[in-house]
């Protein structure tokens, strides 16, 4: 009786009614799931500084509003602060040689306290009656058209800044440093330009979040890095299995958002289902460490011993 | 063209692991010599190499290029003045890259890397025409990613990408010892060819005595951190594998007989 009760509870109304707004909040962390596609697939570099830069740029766009800012100045002056977070992290790496997690996991510790400064507390609220918001969850359908807008700027941007002289040095050096080095690519400075503008766009992604939620919050950061993790991957799976051998760069980070909308799509489905939301980080791991397990045991299974004997006992029976 | 002046290099020092791996080297090289390096395991062949491409700094003396003093130049910097082959063919290249992509990367060594684009259209007519010499077909596969070709299409792109911007110098570490002998062969006659239309300076390091010989115009033996014999010209060419294993236990004596063995 209770499972039927269960069933009847559940409204598809209810998720149709939510969908809008998690495609928002999808796209929103989509953006911030490209600035972890530079670092963890570009640069390859585990860079953990997310979850600080993404409260970090809540937080400096929601005061700045609040002392009167117009809100796009405040997110390019968030992108800033987003930059600099970066910088700290590749100098700690690079300049003194702390490991990679490492220092970003310093930088994120040191952001927990440099963001409660600049909140002057846990959270702040912004009104989106009071102040011109240029994304509030108020109106859905008008953040979503403005967010896809920005992201597709963004996609244009890195499409084109990693086909540059100074992009392709940065792919090199995540691919290949001993080479980059041999051919005259100072990999220091790569390294730490890219945690840059990862951190930029991390922050970005903070500063529309805040708006569109109408406060910013110190744990807004949360967790950020697994899921922006599970955006490039989610991006990664669908789009090869879709473009395959025609995935270029472009399809990439465009796919990149979409696991981030498809993130949060999951997310609303679970919460419809009336999974008890403190699930919700246990599910996010759970769904990246599957992605990430997915295309490793396909491929170990058709290169395992007992697979490809099973394969040759066919052929000669 | 290369002036080496009294080279010192220790590893691990003050370590029980302590190694002096150069012992005041004194090297000169004269413009488009091509010279080969042999010597046993540990002779300090690669690190001679290395302390040239600024791998990490030297403990003592100065190292030139074409008269400019590049003793106090990262590895980077010196890249300008440099092409380098690695024993690895995966060393070389990066995998996940185009074929024409990594030749971009290389056609920019020692320049600005700005906001432009990182291949243009007439590079990439260059670079078609330039990857007929290898004879190996890439031409036709000039958007194919590094990571898909052959230990020995990479070696021979790897010496494409060193010879693209003419550097002044060529460094060859065993660029042939992880190939099949056809393929060695191959990247060696490809070496060679390369080398001698540009008029590179350049200094390949073998196990192959008898490559050591029969390439270039210069023959160098190192033992102990030392350069141990020196031939050149005449005397080079007349030279046979006999005639070097019999200098070799003359000029380092007797007790180096596991290194006689290792290089024969």
């Amino acid at each position: 009786m209770d499972v039927l009760a269960y069933f009847a509870s559940l409204d598809p109304m209810h998720f149709m009614g939510a969908l809008p707004g998690n495609v928002a909040q999808g796209l929103i962390w989509g953006i911030m799931a490209l600035g972890v596609f530079i670092t963890f697939r570009l640069l390859d570099f585990p860079d953990l500084t997310v979850d600080g830069s993404l409260a970090t740029g809540g937080a400096v766009t929601v005061i700045l509003i609040l002392v009167g800012v117009p809100s796009p100045l405040a997110i390019a002056i968030a992108v800033v602060a987003g930059v600099l977070a970066g910088l700290v992290t590749g100098l700690l790496h690079t300049a003194l040689g702390i490991p990679g997690i490492l220092a970003g996991i310093l930088t994120q510790i040191s952001l927990w306290s440099v963001n409660l400064i600049i909140l002057d507390g846990a959270n702040k609220a912004v009104n989106v009656d009071k102040y011109s918001l240029i994304v509030s969850l108020r109106n859905v359908s008008s953040s979503i058209i403005t967010v896809l807008i920005i992201a597709g700027i963004i996609i244009c941007l890195l499409y084109w800044y990693f086909g540059t002289e100074q992009g392709s040095a940065i792919r090199a050096t995540g691919c290949n440093p001993n080479m980059s080095k041999a051919q005259g690519i100072n990999i220091d400075n790569m390294k730490v330009l890219a945690l840059c503008i990862s951190n930029g766009l991390v922050a970005l992604s903070g500063g529309l979040m805040a708006q569109y939620q109408g406060f910013a919050d110190i744990k807004m950061g949360q967790g950020a890095i697994v899921i922006g993790l599970a955006a490039v991957i989610i991006g990664d799976v669908l789009g090869e299995a879709i473009f395959r051998k025609r995935m270029n760069f472009s399809i990439r980070l465009t796919f990149v958002v979409i696991g981030g909308i498809i993130y949060y799509l999951v997310i609303g489905l679970v919460m419809w289902l009336k999974m008890p939301t403190n699930m919700l980080k246990l599910l996010t791991a759970a769904i990246v460490a599957i992605f990430l397990a997915v295309p490793y045991l396909r491929e170990k299974r058709i290169n395992s011993f007992a697979f490809k004997s099973k394969k040759e006992g066919r052929k000669n029976a | 063209m290369l002036d080496l002046y009294n080279i010192k290099k220790t590893f691990n020092l003050g370590t029980i692991n302590e190694k002096q791996a150069l012992c005041g080297i004194d090297f000169c090289l004269n413009e488009g010599d091509f010279v080969t390096v042999i010597g046993g395991n540990g002779a300090g062949k690669s690190t001679m190499l290395n302390a040239i491409a600024g791998v990490w700094p030297v403990d003592g003396g100065s190292i030139s290029i074409d008269g400019i003093d590049v003793t106090a130049l990262p590895e980077h910097k010196r890249a300008k003045y440099i092409g380098r082959i690695f024993q690895d063919p995966m060393m070389g290249t990066a995998a996940n890259m185009g074929i024409e992509e990594n030749l971009g990367l290389a056609l920019r060594r020692g320049k600005n890397r700005n906001l432009r684009w990182g291949i243009t259209k007439e590079e990439r007519e260059r670079f078609h025409e330039e990857l007929k010499i290898l004879e190996l077909g890439l031409e036709d596969r000039m958007t194919a990613k590094v990571g898909l070709l052959s230990g020995g299409q990479r070696q021979a792109l790897t010496l494409l990408m060193a010879t693209i911007q003419k550097p002044k110098l060529i460094l060859l570490d065993e660029h042939t010892a992880a190939l099949d002998p056809k393929t060695a062969a191959k990247v060696l006659e490809l070496s060679d060819k390369i080398v001698a239309d540009n008029n590179l300076t350049t200094m390949m390091v073998t196990h192959n005595m008898s490559d050591a010989i029969h390439h270039g115009n210069r023959l160098i033996m190192m033992n102990q951190g030392k350069i141990i014999l020196d031939i050149a010209g005449e005397e080079k060419k007349k030279l046979t594998k006999a005639d070097l294993l019999q200098k070799f236990s003359e000029v380092a004596g007797v007790q180096e007989e596991t290194d006689e063995i290792l290089l024969s």
